[in-house]
């Protein structure tokens, strides 16, 4: 599909704009990996000295960090360009974008693929094949797995775009937005079950982060059966993006008759 | 009279304009610290080997951290680095100042403005609006006056401590490509080892010295540890002390480096 | 007719505050909206292969009128066809077939070479490569890119960017070509050339060119039509000729002696305009008195080195356009 190949272009001449600063472009890639591995760090410090977080092992944690952070690389390499739209729209350059006989979400997908978030992605696969080492690998998990990191991703990318389409009508993007795509990919590390209530029940029913990950995440350790619920959860990921594309396309006709 | 007035005034609405944008910060930094809270938490009532912090203090540990986030040295200064990227910064050894000190009264007045902004409505939040809705989850008094008096002497060295760090940053700006790279990573380090992610004594006991030789320990986890009691008010001029030895380590480096800066840049010609 | 514009009607809400301290704390709580008429009521016709100058005091509704020509902004009433297609209502469709340079801004890839953010227009426009091809080689021949082809963007000078820019706007080969401020802030000799080019793809080619400019020098130069615009309303239609003679028959006599005598030099039917050391500017009426005239009686009592008769300034005559209104 011809857009798909536009797509594979805009990643393409990204790279290599990206790799004209050769030097500056290794050295935060570097910056990032270690950036990145140092969190984990973090993580294992605790488990050296409480030895369990509510019954979860660190290899438990490991797996769930690990399909987290993936999930985010991979939705962050995606939806630079939604996350940067409050600039691109305050800079009037979004104008441009409605000049191109193409849609504006495929554009803004292809605006920029980040090549130094390569170190959280590659800090992800590290941690959760070492998670994986302690697992009991069925068909059917390690399809679980690849359902749930790419409803995750995709969670993530609406969030982003519901942040983008929110500049529509202020103009700035806002922080607040932060804490549900880096706040959710925080609390997104650790077990839901260590959480309150409340914050789980809005994880689950509002951003479903418990259903893309934490749910599936049970069944593959073999806490949950493996069954078809579990099967059908990461689906609230690709669910949620297409309302929040849903809600861009309500902002792009606002921007339309507004022209703000 | 009413010229002072005119300028509070103009200050005040300015800040009234950064309303939106100040509230967001705010409900971004409390979600964070609540989520690292219920974190802890977990990690306390799974176990029950002995800690060298209470989770009350923990838990004031966090709210501190994120109080004072903006003490860790996140970026370097725009201008700053638009100056050096033009060449322009030579212009500045015409000039009868001391380079370094000027850059660094900048960094420090760079760091105290929104350091406080977000630092009042915060202890507001942590101190007065949590204890009520999430009992035990608040930010507790210091447990004396003497504890408060020497967090606040500590909080004036983190301040410096701070500034020192973000002008060495801006210094190495002068080497393009190690200036990105040390933009990139001091802020990441800092916060790691200044203790916003895991509370230095958490850390393993081998690892203790190292963290605690550190310059970061005394952005955050130091005066943190000050206020909530941790570190005995007695024992607090020592926090002192560290952050006075690095800072003036660090003053002595960034001069160093910015006068090998200027040279080359001069000869190099920008 | 290629574009169809019938009474169109575009309203602002712009949020207002007030000024002070009681201001900014009422902005808190609750704005004040006002409604702005940017288009009162505007219509006109193009038809293909004109070059039209659509120009305007600043806050005019120019740009409100390029961006529904467009198809990006939505009008709240009247009726717009271009090509047959009312533009907003299928933008995809529409902007195929148009192309629009921004002055100020570029719509190329900022670190990368030019021919590449060609390519990429290419793919973006579903331009058959044999196409694609001959519309490059000539661009290339025509705006003089061939050296610059390899240039990242970011290094280019602005004359050079604005050529780039151009060539960029016309690989898909669009019927309409709309020009936003496309000489602002370039050199003498590049504002030649962006004319020359102009004037070319539209004499040429037959692409219906829309100028918005504040360039004077663009207009006498290219537009065989100007369309001026002030407050949301259309003030004129029609050659530069017409518009001279709408706002004033005045032509201005410039003379330069050399006996000194220039503080000196008056005439019952003339207005000095500007006495200027050795040269004063005159305007008159030739309808009252005759350039010949007029010549006569100055030359009779002053001893001329050079004189010269001219329209005056197009800006002038758009300036008084504008005033005549307000």
């Amino acid at each position: 599909m011809d857009s798909l190949q536009l797509y594979r272009r805009y990643t393409a001449i990204s790279i290599r704009a990206q790799l004209t600063y050769r030097a500056t472009f290794a050295l935060k890639t570097v910056g990032h990996m270690l950036v990145t591995a140092i969190e984990f760090l973090g993580i294992w410090a605790l488990f050296s000295r409480f030895g369990t977080l509510g019954g979860w092992s660190l290899r438990d944690v490991a797996l769930i960090y690990g399909m987290a952070d993936i999930a985010f690389a991979l939705a962050d390499a995606v939806g630079r360009g939604f996350d940067q739209f409050g600039t691109l729209l305050k800079a009037g350059d979004f104008d441009r974008l409605l000049l191109r006989p193409r849609s504006t979400v495929l554009q803004l997908l292809g605006h920029e693929l980040q090549l130094m978030r390569i170190g959280r992605l590659s800090q992800g696969i590290v941690v959760l094949a070492w998670a994986s080492g302690g697992i009991a690998w069925r068909a059917g998990s390690v399809l679980l797995l690849a359902l749930s990191i790419a409803g995750t991703a995709c969670l993530f990318v609406g969030l982003v775009v519901l942040q983008a389409t929110s500049c529509f009508w202020t103009i700035e993007t806002l922080e607040v937005w932060n804490a549900f795509t880096y706040g959710g990919n925080y609390a997104g590390q650790y077990p839901m079950a260590i959480y309150r209530p409340w914050f789980r029940r809005f994880f689950t029913a509002i951003v479903p982060l418990a259903l893309t990950s934490y749910y599936p995440a049970r069944a593959i350790l073999g806490r949950a059966p493996l069954d078809v619920w579990h099967l059908l959860a990461p689906l609230a990921g690709p669910a949620f993006l297409a309302a929040s594309f849903g809600a861009w396309r309500i902002g792009v006709r606002h921007h339309a008759s507004t022209g703000s | 009279m009413s010229g002072y007035q005119a300028i509070v005034a103009a200050r005040f609405r300015a800040l009234l304009q950064y309303r939106a944008a100040a509230l967001g910060g705010l409900f971004t930094q409390v979600f964070f610290g609540l989520v690292r809270i219920m974190i802890l938490v977990a990690f306390y009532a799974a176990s029950s080997r002995s800690t060298p912090m209470s989770l009350p203090e923990v838990i004031g540990y966090i709210w501190l951290g994120q109080a004072t986030l903006l003490l860790i040295p996140w970026r370097n200064d725009g201008d700053i680095a638009e100056q050096i990227r033009t060449g322009n910064v030579v212009y500045e050894l015409t000039r009868p100042l001391d380079l370094y000190g000027t850059w660094l009264a900048r960094a420090i007045a760079w760091r105290t403005a929104p350091v406080l902004l977000r630092m009042l409505p915060m202890f507001v939040v942590a101190m007065l609006i949590i204890p009520p809705l999430l009992p035990g989850w608040g930010l507790a008094r210091p447990p004396s006056a003497a504890a408060f008096a020497m967090w606040v002497a500590c909080f004036a060295g983190a301040v410096l401590l701070s500034a020192a760090l973000t002008t060495l940053m801006n210094v190495t700006l002068m080497w393009t490509i190690a200036g990105d790279g040390a933009s990139m990573l001091i802020g990441s380090l800092a916060s790691m080892f200044g203790g916003l992610v895991i509370p230095l004594p958490l850390f393993p006991q081998w690892a203790k010295p190292f963290l605690y030789a550190l310059p970061f320990a005394g952005l955050l986890d130091l005066p943190s540890r000050v206020f909530t009691g941790n570190i005995p008010a007695q024992q607090a001029l020592w926090v002192v002390a560290h952050q006075l030895v690095w800072t003036a380590a660090l003053i002595a480096l960034g001069r160093w480096l910015l006068s090998r800066g200027l040279r080359r840049l001069a000869v190099q010609g920008g | 007719m290629q574009i169809v514009v019938d009474n169109l009607v575009k309203t602002f809400r712009v949020a207002e505050r007030d000024p002070g301290m009681l201001g900014s704390v009422r902005g808190l709580m609750r704005r004040r909206q006002r409604d702005v008429k940017a288009l009162a009521g505007v219509s006109f016709s193009v038809r293909a292969g004109e070059l039209v100058g659509y120009i305007g005091p600043n806050g005019a509704g120019k740009s409100t009128t390029i961006k529904i020509l467009a198809g990006i902004l939505v009008p709240d009433g009247g009726r717009v066809e271009v090509e047959g297609r009312a533009p907003w209502k299928q933008r995809i469709a529409h902007v195929s077939r148009i192309g629009v340079v921004f002055g100020q801004r570029t719509q190329l890839w900022w670190d990368l070479p030019v021919v590449e953010s060609l390519e990429m227009l290419r793919h973006i426009y579903r331009v058959p490569l044999d196409q694609f091809r001959a519309a490059r080689d000539e661009l290339v021949a025509l705006l003089e890119l061939g050296g610059i082809l390899d240039t990242p963007v970011r290094q280019l000078s602005l004359g050079q960017r604005m050529r780039a820019d151009l060539a960029a706007s016309l690989v898909h080969a669009p019927s309409i070509l709309f020009l936003d401020e496309p000489t602002i802030g370039l050199d003498a000799v590049s504002k030649l050339a962006v004319r020359a080019f102009v004037q070319r793809l539209n004499r040429e080619r037959g692409v219906t060119v829309i100028l918005t400019t504040h360039d004077m020098d663009d207009i006498e130069t290219l537009c065989q039509r100007v369309i001026v615009i002030s407050e949301g309303a259309i003030l004129s239609d029609g050659s530069l000729a017409d518009l001279r003679n709408r706002v004033t028959r005045e032509r201005w006599l410039t003379v330069d002696v050399d006996d000194g005598s220039a503080e000196a030099i008056t005439d019952s039917h003339a207005t000095v305009i500007r006495r200027d050391g050795n040269r004063v500017c005159l305007a008159f009426d030739p309808q009252v008195v005759s350039p010949a005239e007029l010549i006569r009686r100055v030359a009779s009592a002053h001893s001329i080195k050079d004189l010269f008769v001219e329209n005056p300034p197009i800006e002038t005559v758009i300036a008084r356009l504008y005033g005549s209104v307000s």
